[in-house]
């Protein structure tokens, strides 16, 4: 056997191999395990958990307890014995277990902490079932009796089970049905009426101001509104009927205490039980669940329902920031590569945008805040929109200044990235051009940019994943925990700049630390964060997708 | 050993090839470009020396010369390349058509338009084929489809390249070998229907056979362009040039009717770097 010293060792380049594969492999462990984490906790949320029944008897006194396991954890006993739990001696530990209970209307609260040991005749009976409510967060219990119109139309007592199920599920669908046309109604039909009422009256507004409010204009105007107004009469008769039809329907459950409850249909999102479902029922009640999470959009303090909102106003926000950024930052890189002469102001001018990058974002907020939307937006206001004032315009967040301010934040990276690109194009092909009789404004037009294309959108890339990431400043510039609307929609002008709007990243913020049911919103906070990071990738790729286009026609010259 | 027999090659080759030029004296050639007094300094370095010289019409001249000598340089000085160099400085003048390009005024692109210039490394654009070929015409803003078609397929056509990619026009450019590079590289100059072809070592890049058919070319090329190459191999200079100047550190040692520069130089340096004893 050759021995080999530790010195050769060395020498070898082992070592560095070693510790090079050590690196990638713990950032390898590192970034899945992440990934892991955010998508089994976000995504085990919307799983249909089963529903236990249990008494829980603590000092001998039983209570009744119906829910599902949220989570549970393992408690010292000592910690236990310090808040007043009397346990057995000798015991070290205690496992605690976070019940789902539901019934906040009730018991006031979601969620209870019961330890284990404490629980008896643990049962997953079918009956129970769980009902998931606009208000008042979930509701689990047993149905008592369905009602049509204050009078009851089944109840246990003369019926089975199955069949007051049966009743109350097709009830909870029609209710569900007419809320669809109420929906469409009031979001569809009378907001186009409100945007359109509120654009006549700035443009009354307008003409008063400009003094050119003449009876006729005056007549005119009325006549419009008549007709919104007529409309709306309309629209308000059907939706009083509908409303009429909507509540008719009741039932009444009984929790686990044994309090009986009346509950108006209306209020149901979603009736299930939990305990009495199949295989492929729970997968398709997932996949239902899941699609409402990215579809809908979000109820109860964004504790429940979706985000859809949120997702919009994100890819939304960074598409307006690409369209921003880069010729913007093309602009300024070009000219700094080809035109500017290259000398000591240049080099200063490039070390600055260099370092604007490292410049903290919530500072860009702080700008964008006072220059865009104080001084530009304030301006812009006074010149263009005076028939609004006092309400502002533009003169508050909204998505133009949200998506200025992370161009401004983004550019430098364009703007690297372009010169990197323009200082790679072989000089013989930019003399291939000039030699033919173009000028450089020509070489560089026809030649030159669209060679460095590819670069530019690596720029793109890097500003989109930076972008996208970004909260801190967009607190200040026209994020919200709650959009009325989507920034995009069918009314004129269709893309709402002036709008605030939903960001993903705000939104794990706002779900995570500035919610009222911290319980309920932390899974969320993880399928929110998972989705986040799955919109990022999604746009990044489709920019890495359109540059490698990009590369293949125009592939560097071989040779 | 090998040096050797390249050389009586090469001595075989001058003798035994009769040139075109023989017999031509300057004296009653057109006159297309004249270089008076023309100096050029990189900053502080000169590196043109007071270069007087003149270019017949519709004949090709060949300038040689050891590696760092500023023929290339001196080939820039006619379409004004040496404008993109930083610190470049020019003295004196280079008249076209009685006209000095160095004057104040001169519109750079239309000059470079007249006097085109085919690179050592072939240089086609990451575009198609015929997009190439095109692209002078469409600087000119050239938008009628008949007449670039018709231009493109000319200029294809003259540079002997038609047969070869009439197939696959609107295919990249960048797929081609290098000596058809280089060949659509001078379809794309002809295009646009310069006076003057510069050509700075056109067939350096390339294999034998592609600077066999670039060679030939250039005899083609000449009944309707007058031709400068630069060349660093002296076969190819008595090859395919009516004339030729020899240039040396900057300076132009001599220059005449190319078989009289081969076989009878004046200058001692001349016949000494044709011979080979140095360069």
């Amino acid at each position: 056997m050759m021995r080999i010293g530790v010195k050769q060792w060395f020498a070898s380049g082992s070592p560095w191999i070693w510790l090079n594969g050590a690196a990638v492999a713990i950032s390898v462990i590192m970034v899945v395990g992440l990934l892991a984490l955010i998508a089994v906790r976000g995504l085990g949320h919307f799983w249909p958990a089963a529903v236990l029944q249990a008494e829980v008897s603590v000092s001998g006194q039983p209570t009744a307890l119906i829910g599902s396991v949220a989570d549970e954890e393992v408690v010292s006993a000592d910690q236990l014995r310090d808040s007043g739990v009397i346990l057995a001696a000798g015991q070290d530990s205690a496992k605690r277990l976070l019940i789902k209970a539901g019934n906040r209307d009730v018991t006031g609260a979601d969620f209870v902490w019961v330890l284990e040991q404490d629980l008896r005749d643990i049962t997953y009976p079918e009956d129970i079932i769980t009902l998931e409510r606009r208000e008042w967060g979930n509701f689990y219990g047993r149905v008592v009796a369905v009602k049509e119109a204050g009078s009851v139309i089944a109840q246990r007592d003369s019926q089975t089970d199955a069949a007051i199920w049966r009743l109350l599920l097709q009830r909870v669908e029609r209710s569900l049905a007419i809320y669809d046309d109420i929906y469409e109604i009031e979001k569809g039909a009378i907001g186009q009426i409100n945007y359109g009422m509120e654009r006549l009256r700035l443009r009354q507004r307008g003409l008063e101001l400009k003094g050119q409010l003449t009876p006729v204009a005056q007549a005119e105007l009325d006549a419009e509104r008549d007709l919104l107004n007529q409309r709306y009469e309309g629209l308000q008769q059907q939706l009083v009927d509908l409303y009429t039809a909507f509540e008719r329907d009741s039932m009444i459950g009984e929790t686990m205490s044994g309090q009986q409850l009346e509950i108006n249909l209306s209020k149901i999102v979603r009736a299930f039980r939990a305990n009495a479902m199949t295989g492929p029922q729970k997968v398709s009640f997932y996949a239902s669940k899941l699609w409402e999470f990215v579809s809908a959009e979000p109820r109860e303090a964004n504790t429940e329902g979706g985000v859809f909102p949120a997702i919009f106003g994100t890819v939304m926000m960074v598409l307006l920031m690409s369209v921003m950024v880069t010729p913007f930052g093309v602009v300024a890189a070009v000219y700094l590569r080809e035109y500017a002469r290259q000398g000591p102001i240049t080099r200063i001018i490039r070390i600055a945008v260099n370092n604007l990058a490292g410049v903290p974002s919530i500072v860009y907020g702080v700008f964008g805040l006072g220059f865009f939307i104080y001084f530009l937006g304030g301006n812009i206001d006074q010149l263009f929109f005076p028939e609004a004032a006092p309400a502002p315009t533009f003169g508050t967040p909204g998505l133009l200044w949200a998506s200025l301010t992370l161009a401004l934040l983004t550019v430098p990276v364009v703007i690297v990235a372009t010169e990197e690109g323009l200082s790679r194009i072989p000089r013989a092909v930019r003399e291939g051009s000039l030699a033919l009789g173009a000028t450089k404004a020509e070489t560089l037009w026809r030649v030159v940019l669209p060679m460095a294309s590819p670069a530019m959108m690596t720029g793109v890339i890097l500003a989109v994943a930076r972008a996208a990431g970004e909260v801190a400043p967009l607190m200040l510039v026209g994020v919200v925990k709650l959009a009325p609307s989507l920034p995009l929609d069918g009314n004129y002008p269709y893309l709402h700049l002036d709008q605030k709007f939903m960001h993903l990243g705000f939104h794990i913020y706002d779900v995570g630390f500035q919610s009222p049911n911290v319980e309920a919103a932390r899974p969320l906070v993880y399928a929110t964060a998972l989705l986040l990071v799955l919109v990022i990738a999604l746009l990044n790729l489709s920019a890495v997708a359109i540059r490698n286009r990009l590369r293949e026609k125009y592939k560097a010259l071989e040779s | 050993m090998r040096a050797s027999t390249m050389d009586t090659e090469r001595k075989a080759n001058f003798s035994l090839a009769p040139n075109a030029s023989q017999g031509l004296t300057m004296a009653q050639e057109r006159i297309a470009v004249a270089v008076n007094e023309l100096d050029l300094y990189y900053g502080d370095k000169r590196a043109l020396n007071s270069i007087n010289m003149q270019i017949a019409r519709n004949r090709v001249t060949a300038f040689i010369g050891p590696s760092g000598c500023g023929k290339s340089t001196l080939l820039r000085c006619f379409n004004r390349m040496n404008d993109l160099v930083d610190a470049c400085r020019i003295d004196g003048e280079i008249t076209l058509d009685e006209d000095n390009i160095y004057n104040k005024g001169v519109d750079v692109a239309e000059l470079r338009r007249r006097v085109g210039m085919v690179f050592q490394k072939p240089n086609p654009f990451p575009k198609s084929i015929y997009e190439n070929v095109a692209y002078g015409l469409r600087i000119q803003g050239i938008k009628k489809k008949r007449l670039l078609d018709e231009t493109v397929e000319w200029a294809l056509k003259s540079a002997a390249l038609w047969d070869e990619v009439k197939d696959r026009l609107h295919e990249s450019a960048l797929g081609m070998s290098g000596g058809q590079q280089q060949r659509l590289v001078i379809a794309r100059t002809i295009a646009v229907k310069p006076e003057i072809l510069l050509l700075d070592e056109p067939a350096s890049a390339l294999d034998p056979i592609s600077t066999l058919k670039i060679e030939e070319l250039i005899h083609e090329l000449k009944k309707d362009f007058t031709i400068v190459i630069v060349t660093h191999n002296m076969q190819q200079a008595a090859r395919v040039s009516d004339y030729t100047a020899f240039m040396y550190m900057g300076d132009l040692i001599e220059f005449g009717a190319t078989d009289q520069l081969f076989t009878n130089p004046v200058q001692k340096q001349t016949e000494d770097y044709i011979t080979g004893r140095y360069g």
